[in-house]
């Protein structure tokens, strides 16, 4: 049976970070994702990165996932996409499944010494009546479907989420000729970055805060939308309500980890609010309860693409030592990669995910979770 | 409906293919998910729920919630947004769970 040093499971940035750290350190390295590319969220990012050259601002997302993919490969990095990790079986065997193929063979198993999960997060959903008409969706299914096969959900689109995802998607959808008819959000004010809030108020689209969904109507799709104000507590408020005619209703309430398969692994949890939700107990090494298994990115805390880049670094710089290799030169990388992180969790939206992050890491040590390498 | 115009994405000529849907024959693109493919001509059901017959479609796009569920090749609970069309596959909406198997 194959025995790969570290399994990491998912190719977004997190996993492609950790993949080439672990690589470079002499590790042999497998890295599996189910999409028909590696890349996960990166490629469906088709606006200019901000922030430091080291986090390759100016680029788009689907250049720097060819970046890394292409530094992967180099590092020695065996790719395998169109595969779903299943999880694990008796004596360590883990449960590869090919969606590339429908033959006996689909089905694999291999051992590996560590295994770094990057699987990422899931879009939340929020109910209203009408939710499930074929027209609404999720604004990542919106941002799939638009940037990476080039086909637009529909012509009228409201959103529901003010957050980056909400703000970015919208613009993106603009660009390839939808219409957006408007962001609604209960908060009274955006919540993600003023610059994504900018390029649609130059647009002209409004934004509606304080405000719901109330309801979407339609026969066999979407055709109206009723929005109103909320109250202190959430609530639609009776004659604040107005009717769009739409045919797209995106939602971009958030994200929340994807733990399936670390909770298969029996890492312990604990519940963030701040980072998106259950996620898994980690220390300063990304190391979880459960000794060889490492986390990073938005598994461990919903971020964004370039801490989870970051995280997923140290993971596999960690999780290679914890097999025995990497030089000393690898404990002044490990610095670096904390200040950067350090860097990109602070101003106004960032200082809250450093905080929480504190609490995770303190957590780690009241736990007494500690990896092979601190 | 296809994008054909993009600032930033560069829109490569694609290949051709023919796929069903209920019978009707519907252009595709060679490396169009079905559900992409039904979306771009205008077809936003792919199947209804068991006990109320509601209309679905695309919920989450990348294969995580099952909304999306359509027959292919006679083999039903086919997720259409993380599957890729061929040529000459037949494609149908599914009504409830689908039969799975063949009935002796
Ligand atoms: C819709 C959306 C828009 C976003 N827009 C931005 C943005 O504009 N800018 C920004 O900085 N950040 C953005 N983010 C956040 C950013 O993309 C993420 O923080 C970043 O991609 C997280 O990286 P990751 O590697 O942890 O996860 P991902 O990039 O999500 O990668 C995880 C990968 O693992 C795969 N996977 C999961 N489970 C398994 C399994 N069992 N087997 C095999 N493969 C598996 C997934 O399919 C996926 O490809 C966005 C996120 C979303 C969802
Ligand atoms: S739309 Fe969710 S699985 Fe296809």
């Amino acid at each position: 049976m194959k025995c790969a040093d570290i399994l990491v499971i998912g190719g977004g940035p997190g996993g492609l970070g950790a993949a080439i750290e672990a690589a470079k350190a002499g590790a042999s390295v497998l890295l599996v994702d189910e999409n028909p590319r590696m890349g996960g969220q990166l490629y469906k990012q088709i606006h200019k990165f901000f922030g430091s050259q080291t986090h390759y601002a100016g680029q788009r997302g689907f250049d720097i996932a060819d970046t890394l993919i292409a530094e992967a490969a180099r590092a020695g990095v065996e790719l395998l996409p169109q595969t779903r990790a299943l999880g694990c079986f008796d004596e360590g065997q883990f449960a590869l499944l090919s969606l590339a193929n429908q033959d006996a063979t689909r089905l694999r198993t291999m051992k590996a010494r560590r295994v770094i999960l990057a699987t990422g997060a899931k879009e939340n959903a929020v109910a209203f009546p009408g939710w499930t008409l074929p027209g609404v969706m999720t604004a990542g299914a919106a941002q799939t479907l638009a940037n990476i096969y080039g086909v637009l959900p529909g012509k009228r689109i409201l959103i529901l989420g003010s957050g980056n995802v909400g703000l970015i998607v919208g613009y993106q959808l603009m660009q390839a000729g939808a219409q957006v008819l408007g962001i609604v959000d209960v908060l009274p004010s955006v919540h993600g970055y003023e610059v994504h809030a900018a390029k649609l108020r130059r647009a002209n689209v409004p934004i509606y805060l304080g405000s719901t969904v109330v309801e979407a109507r339609g026969e066999t799709r979407v055709q109206q939308v009723i929005i109103g104000q909320v109250d202190a507590c959430f609530q639609p408020i009776e004659g604040t309500h107005q009717t769009i005619e739409c045919d797209t209703v995106l939602l971009a309430v958030g994200l929340s980890p994807r733990t399936e398969i670390a909770a298969m692994f029996g890492c312990d949890m604990t519940f963030e609010r701040r980072l998106g939700g259950l996620m898994p107990i980690h220390d300063e090494t990304m190391c979880t309860s459960n000794q060889t298994i490492y986390v990073c990115g938005d598994l461990a805390g919903v971020e964004e693409a370039s801490t989870a880049l970051d995280e997923g670094r140290l993971a596999g710089i960690h999780a290679a030592a914890a097999c025995g290799y990497g030089d000393e030169a690898r404990h002044a990388r490990v610095a670096a990669l904390q200040s950067s992180l350090n860097t990109l969790r602070s101003g106004m939206h960032g200082q809250p995910r450093k905080e929480a992050k504190n609490d995770i890491l303190q957590l780690a040590h009241r736990k007494g979770i500690v990896g092979e390498t601190i | 409906m296809r994008i054909y115009k993009h600032p930033i994405l560069e829109i490569a000529e694609a290949k051709i293919v023919t796929v069903y849907m209920d019978s009707q024959p519907i252009i595709a693109h060679e490396n169009d998910s079905i559900a992409a493919a039904l979306i771009a001509s205008g077809i936003s059901v792919f199947r209804h729920t068991h006990k109320t017959g509601e209309p679905r479609g695309v919920f989450c796009g990348i294969g995580q919630c099952a909304d999306c569920l359509v027959i292919v090749n006679g083999q039903p609970n086919v997720r259409a947004c993380v599957t890729l069309v061929k040529e000459g596959m037949q494609i149908q909406s599914q009504s409830g769970y689908g039969q799975v198997g063949t009935p002796l």
